[in-house]
């Protein structure tokens, strides 16, 4: 018997999540499914194991996006923007840290245009920066990544559409059953409740825990401002004395 | 963070609130696609090496919404077992098979996702008894505000699909064909296709997990 056959995960709360339909957020109409989904009442090692990633050989500077995407030399290899380091915990239901767990992250310049071949958004690209950062927590689940701050872009959904600063964020956790994508918004943007992707979270203090906080404690002087966004996955139950039979 | 009671009078945690992968996603999670360079070790959708055990396969299909439209932005995650039956946790481009694989539908063209794999062997189900042979699919995309899991079966597995514990608890016989690959042979290589249906008619069966 193997040690996932006893656990259980804390199930979601699909009303805390977005929903799949959130009509403001056009292109969820079409990609939302109808149809109810099949709750898996005691799921098997298909979800309840998961990927680890200690032996993927992660580059120096892989968690480092000033560094790491550089054509230029010196002070000139450095991307324009806000010199900031995003960085927190990644913890359980119960407040258990996960370590060892990847953590990856993707943005746009400062300006708001992302390296990506499909973004034809008409602020530059920066010839100093990718936007791609990933990074493994450590023992106590702490990650942290340095970047510039993202700039706001716009987009077609209304008439007049821009996404607040934003930082997209993957995490796996423990097993298939806890990966989450998310979205980490910056303290005090006032484009978060314009937002109608911020919007299919029907709950405020939703987007309260996606809020990255300013934490001057941790910034450093004369270099770069810290973002706080701590991310909890869910709560491993172990179930010992269940009668799964 | 936030916290939510439990039955037991305890708080909880809550679970961080999931949002869209974006039309982006590529630049985080498949930097080729994206057209950036490629760092030391990339995760992507080579599960299994020539010298891998087992049966050769690749998986290959579209991602169709309520249009009938492709959608070109899809990004996909697989998990399975090795010919044996056992995961393979632990992810090491050094060995022959993992568990783990990510790719991607194409921008242009066919649209398809693939991966290259070996056949998967049974897995046991919570009660012991075996699943037939499965592939989880995780799909990301933009518009799609929390990722949906599904799961990928064999058609020749007829006698071990009818009998597993998974497919039955799908209520309707057939809506778990939508969970069903097919079997074709091209240039010698074995290949299981399946179109994930986001939404209307033949829509895939999607799980709580
Ligand atoms: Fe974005």
């Amino acid at each position: 018997m193997q040690d996932s056959d006893n656990k259980r995960f804390v199930p979601r709360d699909r009303n805390w999540h977005p929903p799949a339909y959130a009509p403001g957020y056009k292109t969820s109409v079409p990609r939302s499914p109808n149809q109810a989904l099949v709750s898996l009442q005691h799921p098997s090692r298909s979800e309840l194991t998961g990927p680890r990633f200690e032996a993927l050989r992660l580059g120096p500077h892989d968690n480092d996006l000033l560094m790491n995407y550089r054509e230029g030399q010196g002070q000139d290899g450095l991307p324009i923007g806000e010199r900031i380091v995003m960085f927190g915990r990644v913890v359980d239901q119960f407040g258990k840290p996960v370590p060892h767990t990847l953590v990856e992250m993707w943005q746009a310049n400062a300006g708001g245009r992302y390296r990506h071949k499909k973004d034809g958004y008409l602020a530059p690209l920066d010839p100093n920066f990718g936007g791609v950062g990933r990074c493994l927590t450590d023992a106590q689940g702490w990650y942290h990544f340095r970047t510039v701050r993202p700039g706001p872009y716009p987009w077609p959904n209304d008439p007049n559409s821009w996404r607040p600063a934003h930082i997209h964020v993957s995490v796996m956790g423990p097993a298939i059953a806890t990966r989450l994508i998310t979205q980490m918004y910056f303290e005090g943007d006032p484009l978060i409740p314009r937002c109608p992707i911020v919007q299919t979270l029907g709950d405020p203090e939703a987007v309260d825990t996606l809020t990255g906080r300013l934490d001057m404690a941790r910034s450093r002087p004369m270099d770069y401002l810290a973002y706080r966004f701590d991310i909890v996955t869910r709560g491993a139950l172990q179930t010992y004395f269940e009668n799964q039979g | 963070m936030s916290q939510q009671p439990t039955r037991e009078g305890g708080l909880l945690y809550r679970e961080t609130p999931s949002q869209t992968a974006g039309p982006y996603v590529h630049i985080g999670l498949a930097l080729d696609v994206a057209g950036l360079p490629l760092r030391d070790e990339e995760i992507w959708s080579r599960m299994a090496a020539p010298e891998a055990e087992g049966e050769a396969i690749e998986l290959v299909g579209r991602v169709i919404d309520g249009n009938g439209d492709p959608v070109r932005d899809a990004f996909l995650e697989a998990w399975q077992a090795d010919a044996n039956g056992d995961f393979q946790p632990d992810f090491d481009l050094q060995k022959p098979f993992n568990s783990f694989g990510r790719s991607a539908t194409t921008a242009d063209g066919a649209s398809e996702w693939s991966f290259t794999t070996v056949k998967p062997g049974r897995v046991p189900a919570a009660n012991g008894k075996p699943m037939a042979p499965h592939v989880c699919l995780a799909v990301f995309a933009r518009g799609i505000n929390i990722h949906l899991n599904t799961r990928l079966y064999f058609d020749d597995e007829a006698e071990a699909n009818a009998a597993c514990p998974v497919l039955n608890a799908v209520e309707s016989p057939a809506r778990r064909e939508t969970l069903i690959a097919r079997r074709e042979e091209v240039d010698g290589k074995i290949r299981y296709r399946l179109d994930i249906r986001l939404q209307g008619e033949g829509e895939t069966v999607f799980f709580d997990i």
